[in-house]
């Protein structure tokens, strides 16, 4: 592309780019601003008029207690969730590389990611019921339980945390067995030769090398469990004894903004999240030095 | 792995069965009681596993109170629309973005990455207070709303327009080719496999949304699948057949669609995440 049609590239750039620019401008970038705006307002009844209050939504915040319920059990779903789905879709991915039926097991392993949350949690809903579900039949024949899944409050969370490791296990062996397919089999056969130990192989080669793909399943899993909603909104009304247990920051979003119209406060809960995403995301980047090896780097 | 006892191999394989029933347990246990009469699925002595017949009577009851073609229709609109918009919209940008030079491309480019780094909680307030302003709740662009443009697929096809050679658009130059040109004779077709990629992504995607559909259409004719079983399930709490037979008619298209295009599903999902 000569000098003389620099302009032409510029006119063609500028034309591709509109409308994603014009788009993100419109449906994100005004509106986040907007969302601050609306978190130093106070929203009148059924939603209609609103009116200056400064940080008064935000000391709200501060001194509801259930706002920082909603934030630990946000922060313990994503903690009960994410290691141990990493953990076994890690062994799950080793233990399918290079084996018969590969692609069977994938497959499987992957279905619950192509169903709908609300529908697979109402499937669970059933499974969890304290008197017909399948679960506490199975249980009952080993002489345990009944347990109350859904209701006890003491319990639930981690009912809504075994939906949410079985949801994503898929999803993130997918990813790791793409990441052990990159890894070149001279590896393993140069430390075969040298006579190193199965483990000795998987700590030296296999976790350095798939750091990248572990970093990325680790990072997107955090983000989206400390946004989760549609599994305990499907699972847990506010009616039940384990709703205070088991509510996440955005089911209390979206409770306070669309149920109760409070938008303003809503709007406050949501740079809540938005500020402990972001806390996040800076400490898993910080230490992504410590552990992460990209190849040819 | 050669040397390896056929004991172990069968250890492994135990294993991977077991958490394959796992994994495929609660949809088999959803088409089972979507078959069973009420009496049946609360049966307790003895238990019932299967249905005594295959009756539709769960499935006819639930369509008699709610239209599945409409609901259907309204999913696949939206991802429809959605898909085919985005898609364009985001290949079109992408190129521009790792192939052509202009002025603030990089500041507009980091408009791209603030959008993927923000949860989408942030947005949904004004973008709610937008479509309810243009009065246009329940509707089918409604649902197709924030999905019309796609920063992750802009990113995404990005990086794959920047791992192709630069000898390909230069020949096109040679031969008079404008950049229009070469990017839908020569790129777009190149990019094919990032396009099938970003496509599934965004239909799966929009498949399980739950929130916005909920709050922008709460019509029971203009919910997707997703939002209107949250409305089925408030609506029959405790018919379990009738909630599992709704949850089957919501579930099955998806998963043929998988199973025909299993292998560009899940190349398709390997390839939209990796390397940050």
């Amino acid at each position: 592309m000569g000098v003389g049609s620099k302009k032409s590239t510029w006119a063609w750039g500028y034309g591709m780019i509109a409308p994603t620019i014009i788009g993100l401008i419109i449906l994100n970038i005004i509106p986040s601003f907007q969302t601050v705006y609306y978190s130093f307002f106070k929203t009148g009844a059924f939603g209609k008029g609103s009116e200056f209050v400064g940080l008064e939504n935000y000391s709200r915040l501060i001194n509801d207690s259930q706002v920082w319920q909603a934030t630990w059990n946000t922060i313990r779903y994503t903690l009960l969730v994410i290691p141990p789905a990493i953990i076994i879709s890690l062994i799950l991915a080793v233990l399918v590389n290079n084996i018969k039926g590969k692609s069977i097991y994938r497959t499987i392993y992957f279905l619950p990611m192509v169903a709908a949350p609300a529908a697979v949690t109402m499937v669970w809903r059933w499974l969890y019921n304290n008197q017909f579900g399948l679960i506490n039949q199975i249980l009952g024949y080993v002489g345990i339980g009944p347990i109350n899944w859904i209701e006890n409050p003491s319990v639930a969370i981690y009912s809504v945390a075994i939906i949410g490791i079985w949801s994503t296990i898929g999803y993130n062996m997918v990813l790791l067995l793409a990441g052990l397919q990159e890894i070149p089999q001279d590896y393993y056969e140069a430390a075969d030769i040298d006579g190193a130990s199965m483990f000795s192989k998987t700590v030296n080669i296999t976790l350095p090398l798939l750091s990248p793909q572990l970093f990325f399943v680790s990072v997107t899993g955090i983000i989206q469990g400390i946004q989760v909603f549609d599994v305990i909104f499907m699972l847990i009304n506010p009616s039940m004894p384990s709703y205070p247990t088991t509510v996440s920051l955005v089911y209390l979003f979206y409770n306070n903004t669309f149920k109760y119209s409070d938008r303003g406060y809503g709007s406050a809960i949501v740079a809540l999240i938005l500020v402990i995403i972001l806390i996040l995301t800076f400490i898993q980047v910080k230490l992504q030095n410590k552990w992460v090896h990209y190849m040819g780097e | 792995m050669k040397s390896k006892p056929i004991i172990s191999k069968i250890a492994v394989h135990v294993v991977l069965i077991l958490i394959a029933a796992v994994m495929i347990l609660p949809f088999i246990w959803m088409l089972l009681t979507a078959f069973k009469t009420q009496t049946e699925a609360t049966a307790l002595n003895p238990f019932v596993i299967f249905p005594s017949s295959l009756k539709f009577d769960n499935f006819k009851a639930v369509l008699a109170r709610y239209d599945f073609v409409i609901l259907y229709f309204n999913t696949f609109a939206m991802i429809g629309i959605r898909v085919v918009a985005s898609t364009l919209f985001s290949a079109m940008a992408a190129y521009a973005f790792g192939r052509l030079e202009f002025p603030g491309r990089d500041f507009l480019f980091s408009l791209v990455l603030f959008q993927m780094m923000i949860p989408a909680q942030v947005f949904i307030i004004p973008q709610y207070l937008m479509v309810d302003a243009l009065d246009m709740r329940n509707t089918i662009m409604a649902l197709v709303f924030p999905g019309i443009v796609s920063a992750f697929g802009t990113f995404l096809l990005r990086q794959f327009f920047m791992g192709l050679p630069k000898s390909l658009e230069e020949s096109a130059v040679l031969d008079g080719a404008n950049i229009g040109q070469t990017f839908f004779s020569i790129m777009l077709p190149l990019a094919k496999s990032g396009l099938v990629a970003l496509g599934i992504f965004t239909a799966l995607f929009g498949y399980k949304e739950l929130m916005w559909p909920m709050i922008i259409n709460p019509q029971a004719d203009k919910a997707t699948l997703s939002s209107a079983l949250s409305l089925i399930q408030g609506a029959y709490t405790v018919n379990y057949p009738q909630l599992m037979a709704a949850a089957v008619m919501a579930t099955w298209p998806m998963i043929l669609i998988y199973v025909v295009f299993q292998k560009h599903f899940i190349q398709g999902i390997a390839s939209t995440g990796g390397k940050l």
